[in-house]
């Protein structure tokens, strides 16, 4: 019995482990969230939104061009990767049980692990060297390029929920297969792509790394998408690394619209799909 | 699918289809983007550092001499600093995250699994600036006045937690690195733990093994390579990650073997110095670490990939 006993010991020792991992995990979360909640409230008021950044020295201002930089960057770059990426998905996940997609599907991973900075190096190369400007829209291919992957991916993975059943029924009535792909498959996964594709752009909405020499960053507002164009997260790094205590205050309420930003996409998404899940 | 059309092929009417042909070569068309944009980011970064590669050659990874006036380029402070912030993130997270996902597939009740599986999905949601930002003002404070001081009394005679105690430096990064990528590890992990099949735990516990014994004997001899799989993808992502170790490593470009003291990361000295850089050989520099950042974080994740696809076949 008392092997039994030292049996049981152990077991709950191990358990214990498990749940202090548990909590050593979602810790930093927490911290993270109470820091940028308090400190960023304090200096959140409707001058953040409206007004463009003030020279060093004096208080105030606000980065309503970097607010309006980031949903332009981002929209810009959904409207190139997102189609990109469905209809990747959409080759993958009906035409594509062979070398080829194997080989696409390869790729996406591993491209799903390229650092984005790299990616805003490539984007240098091919974009703002040739253009000899950085602008929004170079931006913007860094950020298509970063959310590609996970579009195709989850796309594929919605399309391939659709029972075979509908296509046969489509093919059935007389329907060619790329209008049944468009109007019956591609309709019937649409609500679970919608929540894939935002949490995407809620990923890519954050991203700082990719944006530093490609979007490059503004301190006023930007003409057109040709020009260096601001973004709340690279708005973020420049305040936090610079030396005043002002932007170290606006930094923090910076930080605090873009978490409730990202984070907004992110639980929308999820709950989204909870509830389509547990719906079928 | 394609076997049944193709059956159904010979009935159809030739020509009215032609739509169809359209439509796969134009799907196939975006597919194979996906792999000519790898191929292409190999190939343009490989273009922009070929200067720097014809004229250091091997040195380039040899030499600790980063001296941009002079226009000598020495990339191995920023390799050690990438290595070893990785290596102490993977130290400080490996243990949590397999603690978290074995307690999240093995014991955890049923109506805590979603919220807490969530709740560590958030933490990868948060953007890495914000965790920089925090890293700056929080985190390194609190490591130079109490967590430094400590570690130098208790361990004070090795030479890891020697030097001056500045908060911001190797000790910082691979803190930071550790929880961004906490939620990787933890994920791949759950979801390879969630392939191995059951009848190899209820054999377990039909002989009468405890759940701790179900976990070291069924579940993870059979998820082992997943597992591993699982912190490979952890440590590319942490080889890569920016913008939260560049703000609280230090950013100097030195060796020291004490985790107190300044580093810098390869993808550091790129986000620093590479809009300010000057001259073609300084830009190629930065562009050929830019190339081994790509290289070897491709690597990983082709092994990674592959070991995760051996237990679990569904995406990651």
């Amino acid at each position: 019995m008392n092997n039994y006993r030292y049996r049981r010991l152990i077991d709950l020792s191990i358990r214990g482990a498990c749940i202090a991992a548990v909590v050593i995990a979602i810790v930093p979360l927490v911290l993270v969230l109470t820091y940028v909640t308090v400190q960023g409230l304090s200096g959140l008021n409707l001058d953040f939104f409206t007004q463009l950044p003030k020279p060093v020295g004096e208080t105030g201002g606000g980065m309503a061009n970097a607010i309006v930089g980031t949903l332009e960057i981002v929209a810009l770059a959904s409207a190139i990767g997102v189609p990109i990426g469905i209809l990747a998905g959409v080759y993958l996940s009906e035409f594509g049980n062979n070398r080829l997609g194997k080989s696409v599907r390869f790729a996406a991973d591993v491209m799903s692990g390229v650092p984005s900075i790299t990616v805003g190096l490539f984007v240098y190369g091919i974009i703002v060297l040739r253009t000899r400007q950085f602008s929004a829209w170079a931006g913007a291919v860094a950020l298509a390029v970063l959310m590609l992957p996970t579009v195709t991916r989850t796309s594929e993975e919605l399309l391939r929920l659709v029972p075979d059943s509908l296509r046969e029924a489509a093919l059935g009535l007389g329907v060619p297969r790329w209008r049944a792909t468009l109007k019956v498959v591609l309709r019937t996964a649409a609500p679970g792509i919608a929540t894939g594709v935002m949490l995407a752009v809620a990923r890519v909405a954050g991203e700082t790394a990719p944006l530093l020499f490609t979007a490059f960053g503004n301190r006023f507002w930007s003409a057109s998408i040709n020009q260096p164009t601001a973004s709340l997260p690279v708005q973020i790094y420049t305040y936090a690394v610079s030396p005043y205590d002002e932007w170290h205050r606006q930094a923090w309420t910076a930080a605090l619209v873009l978490v409730v930003l990202v984070l907004l996409l992110n639980v929308s998404a999820r709950w989204a799909l909870h509830q389509r899940v547990r719906a079928s | 699918m394609d076997t049944l059309h193709s059956r159904l092929g010979p009935l159809r009417r030739s020509g009215r289809h032609g739509g169809d042909a359209l439509f796969k070569g134009l799907t196939a068309a975006f597919a194979v983007l996906i792999i000519a944009l790898l191929a292409d980011m190999a190939f343009e970064m490989a273009r922009t550092s070929r200067l720097s590669l014809a004229h250091f050659g091997w040195q380039f990874i040899r030499s600790t001499n980063w001296d941009p006036v002079r226009d000598q380029f020495g990339a191995l402070p920023f390799i050690y600093g990438t290595v070893v912030s990785s290596l102490l993130a993977l130290v400080l997270a490996v243990p949590i995250s397999l603690g978290a996902s074995i307690w999240l597939s093995e014991f955890a009740p049923g109506w805590l699994k979603t919220p807490i599986a969530f709740l560590i999905e958030l933490l990868a949601a948060v953007p890495s600036v914000v965790y920089g930002l925090w890293g700056i003002f929080v985190l390194c404070p609190l490591l130079r006045n109490v967590v430094e001081p400590l570690l130098g009394k208790m361990f004070g005679s090795l030479p890891l937690f020697q030097g001056a105690r500045q908060g911001f430096g190797m000790l910082a990064g691979g803190i930071i690195l550790a929880i961004m990528i906490t939620p990787t590890i933890t994920s791949v992990s759950r979801e390879v733990m969630k392939a191995v099949p059951n009848v190899l735990r209820e054999g377990s516990f039909a002989l009468g093994a405890t759940r701790a014994e179900v976990v070291r004997m069924a579940v993870l001899p059979f998820a082992r390579s997943g597992l591993v799989g699982a912190v490979i993808l952890g440590l590319g992502r942490a080889l890569g990650e920016t913008m939260a170790i560049t703000m609280v490593i230090g950013n100097r470009s030195e060796i020291s073997a004490s985790l107190f003291s300044p580093s810098y990361t390869m993808a550091s000295v790129i986000a620093n110095e590479f809009t300010e850089a000057t001259g073609d050989l300084y830009l190629a520099a930065l562009a050929e670490i830019g190339l081994l950042l790509f290289a070897v974080t491709v690597a990983l994740n082709i092994v990674a990939r592959l070991l995760v696809w051996r237990v679990a076949r569904s995406p990651v």
